[in-house]
């Protein structure tokens, strides 16, 4: 009963919340209801069973990612409202109305795969005398998922790199064109805006 | 009152169609920035409860490795649009529309 | 004797890469005729040579190497050199040694002199492959070789336009070219369904394989496969009604119509029929055969009927060769093939001469073809005249001459064989044959100089070119008398045929009726040809009016009915056709093509460079993709 409760709970909490990061117009408002939103997500995973999962979303995404973004919204004029020019409204909320009645109706269906086998069973710890998801986990990553997880460390790595020469890069010169120079390239910019 | 995997994967395609809505509507790099977040964060709903029916491990794996791909793409991408910001002042995509031929 | 094999083959063929390769471009170069001729000479030594070895050791059979071999099919390129090959080989290398000793002198003011080597060595060369291999296979690629080497012969002059002669029908050497070509097709698939029909049947396409399987196959089935054979024969043999190709062939050089048009190529049909000989001589092809000997005769007595009206030089010899084919079918159907053998022979040897001597008749002229424009030429080309006059002679069958022994020979089988229509026609067209030869002889070298008021001023061939064409006067007027040996030698490999004593005894009354017609004929040609003075401008006009004449004039209107129902209703329908491919096919292509530049057009407008269109289409793709997955999921 309890994980009736929670779950409807969490499931319009987290629509409504993304719908505002959507919809909204002021950024602040849109990062703020994302960050909400995935905090609720990570009790879905905990519903879920999925115990480190859940920690990890928070950690990562709430903790790590949503920091980034409010720091690098301090890069741009975040009290602004954002202006733009929505093209065709309904056409869009058409199209993502379809895709939505699609899934629905395509996970509505019962799920015939009954007889597919596990090939990591939760509960694998327990052969080592220990039990619990983050130990299932643990086993599971650094065994058979170890060099995917070692070229994902990897990977981050270097995003992080990327990330602080991108940013901390002064625009003295073009990245793409080195020849020319900024007040050129600002003149071209201003030719073609005009 | 049961709550099954369908009730997980429907939640998951609701959201994933709330980002989408705003991949097309939004016109706002950062925003657009969200809107994938919200889509890569409803896969991974999916995939934990897939793996929740399953009992098995693989979708909790594969849920990592997606929050690591989207952490490594806000790092890059978060320096790119600062970057972008920077030369064109605005983050509007019909602002920085540079691919007209 | 294994490398004489191949010097033999092969050096024809290195005469044309010679030719073909390092001249094609050149300027005429007379080192190109020497080599050639020489190399041609050197595959007549080794054909003498390997004629000795087979008539002291037998047969010679080498194995190059394999040649075509998937799954049960294997098919070695081999050649097998035996009593019948190394007669055809000998034929087929002395007539192109003198040949192309001519040609040296014959075509020493055509611009394209080094290309007509090259041409000629081919035809050599793929000649030699035809009588050499000892596989259908083989054979097949030689009879193809040849056509190819005949349609470029005869298209020689292909840049020479269609003209109208007075009594021929207009048509140009590339025109004639075509004819030749396209005819032997036609024939040609009849041989392919011969070939493909003993393959299923034996699993082989070796000679001595195939020829010991033979009667172990069904009657029906031997019949439709020599049926097959005989088809592919009649086109290279220009049998009725596949002939008419080779008249219009005379458009090429002569050198070229003296030794594929007369000597050699064209009874290649007749060696086919010889070397199957296994096949027709069986019980249950009786029919077939029986057919070729009546068709044989019957082409004999139709040609040298029209030769008795033409005025073309060329075409009347050309008429003659299709009359002598016939005898040789004759004698061939009858199960006289080693008769049939010698006289192809002995018809190689005057018949080249004969058409050597009208090619410099020719040459003399400026190209001049009508008999009724020359006469009594004999005082300016006294060489070509007696080359001419004893190759007459021989084709006649005059005593003495190689003609005599030959046809003598193959009008005696008829008789033996109590097929006695057979008989009266093949001995009426000695008369006739007789007749048109010595008309053609009297009006070009008797008689009123009616060439001087034309305006010609002849003058004779080279010297060396005279003395080169007198080993082919020698046999011609020789080789009858080897007829002995040639039997011996030939009946080790093919059938003998022995005449009855009935026959034997009646043969010299047989053969005196013969000469006696043919001598009359002549003396008709005579009386009516060689006069002098106002008569010899004269033409029967009013028997040119008649029926007959016309007729036979126009060749019995085969041509024509060609023309009219075959080639006329093709014409028409490839037009209508076209224009069909036209609407269907090609507007099929360009509709293709249309709707790429359409849907380019129409998907333009997609290009905005707008970065957000381009996500919305996107977003649209992906929806088309997850509809279409639960279609697929909700239907599966």
């Amino acid at each position: 009963m309890y994980e009736f409760v929670a779950f409807y709970i969490f499931a319009i909490a987290t629509t409504i919340l993304f719908l505002i990061t959507v919809m909204s117009k002021n950024v602040l408002y849109s990062m703020t209801s994302l960050a909400a939103g995935m905090v609720l997500i990570s009790g879905l995973f905990f519903l879920l069973g999925a115990d480190f999962l859940g920690v990890v979303q928070l950690i990562v995404y709430v903790g790590a990612i949503m920091a980034l973004y409010a720091f690098a919204m301090m890069f741009f004029d975040a009290t602004k409202d954002v202006k733009e020019k929505h093209g065709n409204s309904t056409l869009v909320f058409l199209l993502g109305g379809l895709m939505a009645l699609v899934f629905v109706i395509m996970f509505s269906a019962p799920i015939i795969g009954e007889n597919i086998q596990a090939l990591y069973p939760v509960g694998l710890a327990e052969n080592l005398g220990v039990s619990g998801n983050a130990q299932d986990v643990g086993l599971v990553l650094f065994t058979k998922y170890l060099v995917p997880f070692e070229v994902a460390a990897l990977m981050l790595l270097v995003a992080m790199i990327a990330g602080i020469i991108l940013a901390g890069k002064k625009m003295d010169y073009s990245l793409t064109e080195c020849e020319a120079s900024d007040e050129e390239l600002q003149k071209e910019i201003k030719k073609e805006e005009a | 009152m049961e709550i099954g995997i369908s009730h997980y994967l429907i939640l998951s395609g609701i959201l994933f169609s709330i980002g989408f809505v705003g991949v097309l509507r939004r016109k706002n790099l950062l925003m657009l920035f969200f809107a994938t977040e919200i889509m890569l964060n409803a896969v991974n709903i999916a995939f934990a409860a897939i793996g929740n029916y399953y009992g098995d491990l693989s979708g909790q794996m594969f849920a990592f490795f997606i929050i690591a791909v989207a952490a490594s793409e806000v790092a890059v991408g978060l320096g790119l649009l600062i970057i972008l910001y920077k030369k064109y002042g605005s983050l509007d995509l019909d602002v920085i529309s540079t691919m007209k031929g | 004797m294994e490398n004489l094999v191949y010097i033999a083959l092969f050096a024809p063929f290195v005469g044309s890469l010679f030719a073909g390769l390092f001249f094609a471009r050149s300027p005429k170069t007379h080192l190109v005729g020497i080599v050639n001729s020489s190399l041609i000479g050197i595959a007549f030594i080794a054909s003498v040579t390997l004629a000795l070895h087979v008539a002291e050791h037998g047969a010679v059979h080498v194995t190059m190497m394999s040649w075509i071999s998937a799954g049960d099919l294997s098919i070695p390129f081999g050649f097998l050199v035996d009593e019948v090959s190394v007669t055809m080989m000998l034929v087929v290398t002395l007539v192109s040694t003198i040949v192309h000793i001519y040609s040296t002198g014959y075509m020493n003011h055509d611009k394209a002199y080094n290309r007509f080597f090259a041409y000629l060595s081919a035809f050599v060369f793929s000649m030699m492959i035809l009588v050499m291999s000892d596989n259908f296979a083989g054979l097949f690629i030689g009879w193809e070789g040849v056509g190819v080497c005949s349609w470029l012969l005869i298209g020689f002059w292909y840049h020479k336009e269609d003209k109208t002669f007075e009594e021929n029908p207009s048509i140009s050497p590339s025109w004639a070219a075509n004819e030749a070509f396209i005819m032997n097709r036609v024939a040609d698939l009849g041989m392919l369904v011969g070939i493909f029909l003993i393959y299923w049947n034996v699993g082989s396409l070796q000679y001595d394989v195939v020829f010991k399987a033979l009667p172990h196959l069904a009657d029906g089935l031997l019949v439709s496969i020599a049926i097959a054979l005989f088809i592919g024969a009649m086109g290279k043999s220009a049998q009725f009604p596949l002939h008419t190709w080779l008249t219009d062939a005379m458009e090429g050089p002569t050198p070229v119509s003296a030794l594929i048009h007369a000597a050699t190529m064209v009874t290649a049909g007749v060696f086919l029929v010889i070397r199957a000989n296994p096949l027709f001589s069986l019980d249950a092809v009786h029919g077939v055969s029986m057919f070729i000997a009546s068709l044989g005769a019957f082409v004999a007595f139709y040609a040298a009927s029209m030769a008795l009206s033409a005025r073309d030089i060329k075409r009347i010899v050309a008429l003659s060769t299709l009359s002598q084919l016939g005898y040789m079918f004759a004698a061939a159907g009858l199960g006289a093939y080693w008769i049939a053998l010698f006289h192809l022979a002995a018809h190689a040897f005057f018949k080249a001469l004969l058409f050597l001597g009208a090619g410099n008749v020719m040459h003399a002229m400026d190209d001049e073809l009508d008999i009724f424009k020359m006469g009594g030429m004999k005082k300016v080309m006294m060489g070509s005249y007696v080359y001419m006059g004893i190759a007459s002679f021989a084709l006649a069958g005059l005593p003495i001459m190689a003609g005599f022994y030959s046809k003598d020979a193959i009008i005696e089988t008829a008789f033996n064989d109590g097929s006695f229509i057979i008989w009266a026609i093949l001995v009426i067209t000695a008369g006739m044959t007789a007749f048109y030869s010595f008309r053609q002889v009297f009006f070009t070298f008797h008689g009123e100089e009616r060439y001087k008021a034309l305006g010609f001023h002849p003058h004779d061939m080279y010297k060396y070119v005279l003395v080169a064409m007198a080993p082919l006067a020698a046999l011609a007027i020789s080789f009858g008398w080897f007829m002995d040996s040639f039997h011996e030698f030939i009946t080790k490999n093919l059938p003998d045929y022995e005449m009855s004593h009935h026959t034997h005894d009646l043969a010299p009354f047989l053969g005196t009726l013969v000469i006696i017609l043919a001598l009359t004929g002549i003396f008709i040609a005579w009386k009516k040809y060689a006069g002098k003075g106002a008569d010899a401008w004269k033409r029967d006009e009013e028997f040119e009016q008649s029926f007959v004449y016309k007729l036979v004039a126009n060749q019995y209107y085969v041509p024509k009915f060609y023309d009219e129902f075959i080639v006329q209703p093709y014409t028409i329908a490839s037009k209508k056709f076209w224009e069909i491919d036209k609407a269907v096919v090609d507007g099929f292509v360009d509709l293709i093509g249309k709707m790429f530049y359409k849907s380019g057009d129409v998907s333009r407008g997609m290009q905005t460079g707008s970065l957000s269109a381009y996500l919305n289409w996107m977003g649209v793709g992906a929806l088309l993709l997850i509809v279409t997955a639960a279609i697929t999921a909700l239907i599966g």
